[in-house]
């Protein structure tokens, strides 16, 4: 969301989901849309029917491979060059938006500079991708009126993420593929409210509505409003948080999060969360990061709450209790109400529509909506007025910043390749049946029995190297620890690459990703380490 | 636009419109079993029989597009006949077991069998026999209650772009089936088993929880991915018994088998229902006083000791807008850290 943010003045889909089946181009990148989004995908399904082109871009064979016109199966950590070569194309064959980047961008010259070197040619040598597929792709999405591009964690966790989202931005901006309807560039938010929970501050560095804790004028608003001091300086996030446990950090409080099996480097992530002095974990199963916890908060699900939850499109909506959850679990408002209350900080709201009243005085985006608003239909934000009726597509008319911003962007390599010691790729993800760390889904008797167990997804090519046999068990390790599952071998990955997905906590994904981060991000690269393989 | 008239009423569609879309748009009924907004113009089921001036036969009013100065009768004792008689072949080949049956107060076949009086039946004889082949954990096939409206077969191949179903075989043996009749195996959206028309797809988690009379819908939005799917949770005593979507949704009524089946942890056995607190080493059921109390104490005390920004939060993409507000709000004035991030980066 930085690397938007720097580029537009926001983070966040340029436009919404019925859009999408009004785009005469698709260029999906990092995103295995039928199986992480699959609503999204039944609109791209449709815009293909309606004539659209689709192009891919995957290290695996996704289920949206079958649908595309073009599939460029690249190598893991190598976006940047595709995308660069793919400009270097657009820019040699005059198909750039003169007027657009004239009316609407900055930095343009310096930025088309840096595609010099990346001809289709070197391209095909970095990424694997034949040239003819690199042009065929560049002209195809230059020369469409209404290009959408689409991506998720492919391109964003790896220690070079933010330059890979910068180059998507470029890609859009030079052939004005934004501000207008059905074309723009569409992060697809992996989690039923991870726009809401960015969007309401719960960042180290912002306050509510992506305003900054360190500017002063900013600062005072809240704390006119909230009546107290506010801390001056940014905090630590995530990763931090959990690299400073054991020195000055002491305590932790996770509400609904089980970073044990999200984060990378399962045993770095254990040791950090054993060594603080207290953590509370809010939750509503004893998940495997609830387990080290010293004191433990029983929540409710969805099902047993008020409020709202915003979606993927910026589109906030109305959730609503339907059941009375079981025994004393409490919501999470009434849990950290209470705490609050009890350590001199009286929060008093009747009900969540209070709460909502007052993130809208203090973020004009939100300020025109109220729960009557939203009670049949979700309005997307900005709306900041009662009478406004939401914005579906962002930036018409010109950008927050001003002009869109041009960056130029280098290629570096993943933090970890494959060597003669670990000679293989992997790269993790989600698969259809089970959502993110399988606390939940995993307790679904259905999808658990479709899809019971680990597996690793290895090319027949390495499988025959290897002598593994499809459903033999095999042992996976990397510098950081070792997991044994089952083999499927299938032509989805690419030769040298293995998939993981990371719901399975009895053999963990996570036990061999690698820290490296975004340096302005944050993200960890989950989707390169270096891993080898042997029969178990 | 097209000007026409139905049942002497003047209506304007744009151009392209079906009869049968400007009808319902308009608020006149016109039966069907195979029609959908949301796919393809079918004209199998033969119910939405129409006449329309100059045309000396009835059509369907499905696959034929509006012309301007139509003039359409959807009701003559002729067409009436027809559609009855369409209705009564159907429920010749029926099991007509409405009292046990999951869709019975649901089942639009159900609703025309009762709208033609339709106890009788002259058209007695053989039925179809199919064997059960449901080893899928979500969808239960009742395919002697199937009438080949196709609506399955095409929800599958043009809205799921999956294609594992089509129609085998041909006349009274004809029948919707996966590749060599084999069983079922998909995506598991459950697209099919939300447009049937009748009791021949099911969800299995539903079977036997209770029927429409007594069960409470309650909208809300998807707790999975970052979509935002519209759900209708049915609750029948304080549990979730079934998923559905409206059709006039963000999602269109579509949903994945995380949305649709994947509700069975709400009410699961191993759900936190107390307060627990570590006591050497070995979790203790506490009162919500005695837990809020050690936690705000502890707080309060590792702050004196070692500052605010000893401490940090992790709030949650699960969790609602007002809980992740309160949650920093909570960080950032009782604590007073900024010490508090969420999951984005995961």
């Amino acid at each position: 969301m930085a690397g938007l943010a720097t580029v537009f003045g926001s983070g966040a889909m340029t436009n919404s989901i019925p859009e999408i089946e009004n785009n005469d181009l698709l260029f999906v990148i990092g995103s295995n849309t039928k199986e992480n989004h699959p609503i999204v995908a039944l609109r791209m399904i449709k815009a293909v029917r309606k004539g659209a082109k689709l192009i891919i871009a995957d290290p695996r064979k996704i289920p949206m491979v079958s649908f595309a016109h073009i599939w460029m199966q690249h190598r893991p950590g190598t976006d940047v060059v595709l995308l660069n070569s793919m400009m270097h194309v657009i820019a040699k064959e005059g198909l750039v938006d003169r007027s657009f980047i004239e009316e609407h961008t900055e930095d343009y010259d310096k930025f088309v500079k840096v595609l010099d070197d990346f001809t289709p040619e070197t391209g095909e040598k970095i990424t694997g991708v034949p040239k003819e597929k690199i042009i065929e792709s560049a002209r195809l999405y230059a020369r469409s009126d209404k290009a959408g591009i689409y991506y998720t964690m492919g391109i964003t966790q790896h220690s070079h993420g933010t330059d890979n989202v910068f180059s998507i931005a470029n890609l859009a901006l030079m052939t004005g593929n934004l501000g207008k309807e059905a074309a723009g560039v569409n992060p697809l938010r992996g989690q039923n409210n991870v726009q809401g929970s960015t969007d309401m501050g719960c960042s180290p560095d912002m306050y509510p509505g992506y305003q900054k804790v360190v500017i002063p004028a900013i600062r005072a608003r809240f704390e006119k409003e909230w009546g107290v001091k506010l801390s001056e300086k940014a905090g630590l996030t995530a990763p931090e948080m959990i690299d400073a446990s054991g020195g000055e950090f002491k305590a932790l409080y996770v509400m609904g999060e089980n970073p044990v099996m999200s984060d990378p480097d399962m045993a770095h992530t254990k040791k950090a969360l054993n060594q603080l002095d207290f953590l509370v974990v809010q939750d509503i199963f004893m998940t495997e990061t609830a387990e080290l916890a010293d004191v433990v908060f029983p929540a409710v699900s969805f099902a047993a709450k008020e409020g709202t939850f915003t979606n993927t499109e910026r589109r906030v909506q109305r959730v609503r209790r339907a059941i009375i959850s079981p025994g004393e679990s409490k919501e999470d408002s009434w849990i950290i109400m209470q705490l609050s209350g009890r350590m001199g900080y009286e929060m008093k709201y009747s009900a969540m529509n209070e709460v909502f009243t007052e993130i809208g005085r203090m973020w004009p985006a939100l300020a025109g909506i109220n729960y009557t608003k939203i009670n049949k239909t979700g309005v997307q934000w900005p709306c900041p007025t009662l009478d406004h009726p939401g914005t579906p597509y962002l930036f018409k008319g010109g950008f927050p910043r001003g002009k869109g911003r041009f960056t130029p962007v280098m290629y570096r390599e993943s933090a970890e390749l494959p060597d003669d010691e670990y000679p293989l790729l992997l790269t993790t993800g989600r698969q259809l049946f089970h959502y993110h760390t399988g606390t939940m889904t995993r307790k679904v008797k259905p999808l658990n029995t479709v899809a019971p167990e680990a597996y690793v997804e290895i090319n027949p090519e390495d499988a025959k190297g290897l002598s593994i046999e499809e459903g033999s068990m095999v042992s996976v390790s990397s510098r950081r620890g070792e997991i044994t599952l089952k083999a499927y071998v299938t032509e989805r990955p690419l030769k040298g690459v293995v998939f993981i997905p990371f719901h399975y906590k009895e053999a963990a994904a996570n036990a061999l990703t690698n820290t490296a981060y975004d340096p302005v991000c944050r993200i960890p690269e989950f989707k390169v380490c270096a891993v080898k393989i042997k029969k178990a | 636009m097209m000007t026409l008239t139905i049942d002497n009423k003047r209506i304007e569609v744009p151009e392209g419109t079906s009869v049968l879309r400007a009808a319902k748009d308009n608020d006149i009924y016109i039966p069907t079993l195979c029609d959908d907004d949301r796919l393809e113009p079918y004209g199998g089921c033969r119910l939405c029989l129409v006449d329309i001036e100059g045309i000396p036969r009835p059509v369907t009013a499905c696959t034929t597009p509006v012309t301007d100065g139509m003039v359409v009768k959807t009701t003559t004792s002729y067409i009436e006949r027809l559609r009855r008689t369409v209705v009564e072949l159907l429920l010749s080949d029926h099991p007509n077991d409405c009292m046990v049956c999951e869709k019975a107060g649901d089942c639009t076949l159900q609703e025309l069998a009762y709208f033609y009086n339709l106890r009788d039946n002259r058209f007695r004889g053989e039925r179809r026999q199919y064997t059960e082949k449901d080893g899928n954990p979500f969808i239960e096939r009742n395919m002697e209650k199937c009438i080949l409206c196709g609506k399955c077969v095409r929800v599958c191949e043009e809205v799921q772009g999956v294609a594992a179903i089509d129609i085998a075989y041909r006349g009274f043996n004809a029948k919707i089936c996966p590749p060599f009749e084999k069983d079922l195996f998909c995506e598991f959206c459950g697209q099919c088993v939300s447009i049937c028309p009748t009791g021949a797809l099911s969800g299995k988690q539903w079977a036997g929880r209770g029927r429409q009379k007594d069960i409470k819908e309650i909208k809300t939005v998807c707790p999975y991915c970052g979509c935002g799917c519209n759900l209708i949770l049915h609750v029948s005593r304080n549990e979730v018994i079934r998923v559905s979507s409206d059709p006039d949704t963000l999602n269109e009524g579509w949903l994945c088998p995380k949305g649709r089946f994947g509700y069975d942890f709400i009410n699961d056995d191993y759900r936190l229902t107390t307060p627990l607190i570590k006591k050497d080493g070995k979790f203790e059921e506490v009162s919500w006083d005695e837990a809020l109390d050690y936690v705000a104490g502890k707080f309060s005390e590792i702050k004196v000791k070692h500052g605010a920004d000893a401490i940090g939060g992790l709030s949650s993409a699960r969790c609602t807008n007002e809980e992740n507000y309160l949650f920093q709000k909570f960080m950032r004035t009782a604590i007073g850290t900024n010490n508090v991030d969420h999951c984005a980066r995961f």
